[in-house]
């Protein structure tokens, strides 16, 4: 191996990285895709005590997000590419003459390049008692841990000195631990650093209705303590007092540039370690300086990731001796703030000479559009409050003259004036994506040059798309519009036999009342398909499409019934699911996954009695392998018998509720955890879905029942429920998104309902929520604004189609077992129904049976002869 | 032994080496679905019978699993050629001649089968 050979041959030049943010992490995968990493030893001392994680989502940590899913370090390229980190050690001096850093532990590094990377610290406005008890800033996951704790032990009010974005964040974070938030921002209105004062005001209204108080136009004077030293509140500019049991100040940040000034390089006047396009310092060629702690060569400080990322590129090329500038970056940014939509990018407050507004402004709705455009035409920036759904179309056009007037840009949709101005109207130099700087004419050559055709390749190939994810809609319509042009046909239809969506399958099934397979496929099939036989994908599909609107459109509920036997898979044809050797297994339903000692006995014998193999599931059951397809009815008397019924395991269709024990026994809990699974498990036993469904139910924060890792997943709060959706463990886990807080019982039933149904109604076959939730335009915004907005007037319908459901449940098992017709189905051969097929047989494994796997390879089973089996029923 | 109930006068029959044998009623065969059946031999068939009412048998073991499974995989058309999907890992094999659609070097035996 080369890099071996490197070690072997002395000493490697040192590369020392100095903060291990999300720049300094950017740089280190610049590094290591320029090949650095092989060829220099590189050394970052990082003073946090974890490493790089997304600042810019720490907020999230709010909403249920962990430290660990806010990492951006993956451990293993760390190791891969023999980076040495220290974390919690930060650097203390540089020596620049002998090229030397001394960090806090003593440990002294020799280093050829130098990369300070120090990002930037909380300004905290220089007012009496600002490091008081109570007192926070709003940086790192270690102030919001502070935070949180300081909150919910000793706060019922928290205030907080700053209305830009991080402070709104904060803001939105305290009223989310359950204090009264109040902000108070000096400038005359919020964020006046992105939006003007028609922007503000927009963004006020909605931040008021929020429940936040707001104080613009006034500054702090002094924080007021009690006689233990802790904050009692703050005295304002004008004169007033605010009680508060908290101060958090959010008041900006300035770049941490104190290490380069010890050491004698130049910092600007306001801060900032002074570097070149090349991202080198000023004063000397080793050391170079990237992120919020350094002063571009435009002379200026660029507090956003993008360009920070950009400068880490740069820094990277250039110490690989590539040609890299950077000369300056857009400001512009998209955010969601308290669930708001803010957005500006260009020129945004009009500084350019000669310039005008076009502005859209409906405050009583919290809207605010302007665009700001030149004498000539020219796009050249603007404001987005409360609808940013523009942003990625304008920014790209930002710089160009738009080919549609300015006002049918900002005017809403439906206005008559307005105008779709689709992303194929750009040119191909448009920047589609700014996180990773991709033009439009990059992503049309992935599609064309590099035959990618859906956006994760693009994604995948391009970058694009993987920084902040604004572009990633812009992003699919530009594919789609790309494959068409190229003649590729995008056949969306679900298979040979249908043209149509499988969303748009349910919708012919439930307007039409199309209740069988073959009505659907001879009227709505391809031409070539109908009067056939269907196939194996879309007759499940229909199948399942018809279970789930059974009562609804007059089809029965029974999946073995007539025709819909025939289009079930094969699970679900023999209720029970294949395992390898042909045999299967069994799973009782156990809601909540609370059974009776009597409840397992009686599995436990029937297991015994026919040799079954048991296992623990991982939602709380108990699986019972091995049975041959003739003795499946005879189990499941006997289950039916001792008050058990489906479990569903072979179906797409409602698995388990997991729950934890709850407020009954925890002395952790807040509310009835195992009552709430049960009663959800019961009331969507049997709901045929496009994929499986796993739900839990967790009886406190701590998320013992792993909630969050389902496709909808609950968690009790001290006012109610949580309620999470779109989780998924498998190949690709997902945390679950959290739709919405704190619910009454019956308010998340109710939304449950609508979700689910949601879902079934618009999802691709075999689509989980996860991925059903990242491909649906619009995404978590879009379904919370139907589900629980009532956006699309469709939440009675999805209510009473669940309702249907419900009320007309049955156990299929219990069904069948009183079917004789039926049950016949239930043999290994149908000219020998008492005979077991020959090839299923086990071996002892561990006290238990296993799949005895050398029987398949032979094809039967040598040691009987078939002939006296079948003796007697020969008719020849 | 029991024998499966004869409940009409139509039998399906498969034929073997020299001779045709009785598998079951007609009735017993659901359109879109299959069964198996145990020759004397020890040889499992897979019997299905598709909207149209034509039948067709084939061996009933998967080849790239060895377990005895076909006649419970759903059944198909593709390019107007019937097929069926094998409920384990769902390699579709051509019905009428056994020839699997995915992997062109497998081919199962098939039946002539008929009704009298």
């Amino acid at each position: 191996m080369s890099t071996t050979a490197l070690v072997g041959n002395g000493p490697r030049p040192t590369i020392v990285l100095v903060g291990h943010g999300m720049v300094g992490q950017r740089f280190l995968e610049a590094l290591a895709e320029r090949g650095l990493t092989a060829t220099h030893r590189v050394v970052v001392l990082c003073e946090e005590p974890r490493p790089a994680y997304d600042r810019v989502a720490l907020t999230s940590y709010f909403s249920g997000k962990t430290p660990e899913d806010l990492s951006m370090t993956d451990m293993q390229f760390i190791a891969d590419h023999g980076i040495e980190l220290y974390v919690g050690d930060p650097a203390e001096t540089i020596d620049r003459e002998a090229r030397k850093v001394t960090a806090r532990s003593g440990l002294v590094v020799d280093y050829d390049v130098l990369v300070l990377a120090t990002g930037s610290y909380p300004f905290v406005p220089p007012v009496p008692n600002k490091d008081a008890e109570g007192c926070f800033v709003y940086r790192t996951i270690e102030d919001l841990l502070a935070i949180e704790e300081y909150a919910k032990s000793r706060a019922t009010t928290g205030a907080v000195v700053g209305g830009g974005l991080l402070g709104l964040e904060a803001a939105g974070a305290l009223k989310g631990l359950g204090l009264n938030a109040h902000i108070v921002e000096f400038a005359p209105r919020l964020m006046p650093v992105q939006v003007d004062e028609g922007g503000g005001a927009a963004l006020l209204r909605t931040i008021a209705d929020m429940g936040l108080s707001v104080h613009t136009g006034v500054g702090t004077q002094e924080i007021v303590v009690g006689e233990d030293g802790a904050v009692t509140g703050m005295k304002l500019s004008d004169g007033s007092e605010l009680a508060a049991d908290m101060v958090v100040f959010s008041a900006g940040v300035r770049p941490r540039d104190q290490l380069a000034r010890e050491s004698g390089l130049t910092v600007g006047e306001r801060g900032g370690i002074s570097v070149d396009e090349q991202c080198r310092t000023v004063n000397d060629p080793h050391v170079f300086a990237i992120g919020e702690c350094a002063l571009a060569s435009d002379g200026r400080v660029y507090g956003l990731v993008a360009p920070g990322y950009e400068q880490a590129e740069t820094a990277a090329a250039t110490i690989a001796a590539d040609e890299a500038s950077f000369t300056g970056a857009d400001l512009s940014t998209k955010l969601k703030l308290l669930g708001v939509d803010v957005a500006s990018f260009g020129d945004a407050h009009g500084t350019t000479e000669d310039c005008l507004d076009v502005v859209y402004s409906d405050s009583r709705a919290g809207l605010y559009k302007k665009l700001v455009i030149g004498r000539d035409g020219t796009l050249l920036g603007g404001i987005l409050v409360g609808d940013a759904e523009a942003y990625g179309t304008l920014r790209a056009f930002t710089g160009s003259v738009p080919p549609v007037s300015p006002e049918s840009l900002v005017l809403p949709a439906g206005s008559g004036e307005s105008v779709q101005l689709g992303p194929s109207a750009l040119p191909d130099e448009a920047i589609i994506c700014s996180c990773h700087n991709v033009s439009k004419g990059t992503i049309r050559g992935a599609v064309t040059d590099h035959q990618c055709t859906t956006v994760p390749e693009v994604k995948k190939c391009t970058k694009a798309g993987t920084g902040c994810g604004s572009c990633v809609k812009v992003l699919g319509q530009l594919v789609t519009a790309e494959l068409e042009a190229s003649g590729v046909e995008v056949d969306k239809g679900l298979c040979g036999c249908f043209s149509q969506t499988r969303e748009e399958l349910y919708e012919i099934v439930l307007a039409l009342r199309i209740n069988t397979y073959q009505d659907l496929l001879d009227r709505y099939g391809r031409d070539g398909a109908k009067g056939g036989d269907g196939c194996e994908v879309c007759k499940p599909t229909v199948g399942s499409i018809i279970a789930s609107l059974a009562p609804t459109i007059g089809a029965s509920n029974y999946v073995l019934e007539g025709e819909q036997a025939a289009l079930q898979d094969s699970n679900d044809h023999f209720l029970a699911n294949l395992q390898k050797n042909g045999s299967y297994s069994v799973v009782p339903r156990i809601p909540g996954g609370e059974i009776t000692p009597e409840g397992l006995i009686v599995i436990g014998e029937i297991a015994r009695d026919f040799g079954l193999y048991t296992k623990i599931t991982g939602g709380q059951r108990i699986d019972m392998f091995g049975a041959r397809v003739e003795q499946l009815p005879l189990i499941w008397a006997r289950l039916v018998d001792a008050g058990f019924e489906s479990g569903h395991a072979y179906g797409k269709a409602l698995r388990t509720v997991k729950s934890c024990v709850g407020q009954t026994w925890c002395r952790y809990g807040v509310q009835d955890s195992v009552r709430m699974a049960i009663d959800l498990e019961l009331r969507y036993r049997g709901l045929r879905s496009p994929h499986k469904l796993k739900s839990a139910v967790s009886g406190c924060a701590r998320e013992c029942a792993e909630a969050q890792s389902k496709d909808f997943g609950i968690i009790a709060t001290s006012n109610g429920w949580n309620l999470y959706v779109g989780g998924n463990g498998g190949a690709t886990p997902r945390h679950a998104d959290l739709l919405a807080q704190d619910l009454t019982d019956a308010e998340l039933i109710k939304l449950i309902d609508r979700f689910l149904m949601f879902y079934i109604r618009t999802a691709d076959r075999l689509e989980r929520t996860s991925t059903w939730l990242e491909r649906i335009p619009g995404g978590l915004d879009h379904v919370r604004d139907v589900v629980v907005e009532d956006s699309l007037g469709i939440c009675e319908e999805l209510e009473s189609l669940m309702a249907d459901h419900v009320s007309h449940y049955r156990d299929e098992w219990a069904t069948t077992i009183n079917d004789p017709e039926k049950l016949s189905r239930f043999v290994s051969f149908v000219n020998a129904p008492d005979t077991p097929d020959p090839v299923v047989g086990f071996v002892p494994e561990r006290d238990q049976i296993k799949p005895d796997l050398p029987l398949l390879s032979i094809g039967m089973r040598p040691s009987e002869n078939p002939a006296d089996v079948l003796e007697g029923s020969a008719q020849r | 032994m029991t024998l499966a109930p004869e409940t009409t006068d139509l039998k399906v029959q498969l034929r073997l080496a020299d001779s045709w044998f009785t598998v079951c009623d007609l009735t017993v065969l659901l359109p879109g679905r299959g069964v198996a059946a145990l020759l004397p031999d020890g040889h499992q068939v897979a019997l299905f019978r598709d909207r149209a009412g034509t039948l067709y048998a084939i061996d009933n073991r998967d080849p790239f699993n060895g377990a005895a499974v076909l006649s419970r995989g759903l059944i198909g058309s593709h390019q107007g050629r019937p097929f069926v999907a094998s409920p384990l890992l769902k390699q579709r094999f051509d019905l009428a001649s056994g020839q699997c659609l995915d992997d062109e070097s497998v081919r199962i035996a098939t039946y002539e089968v008929r009704t009298s």
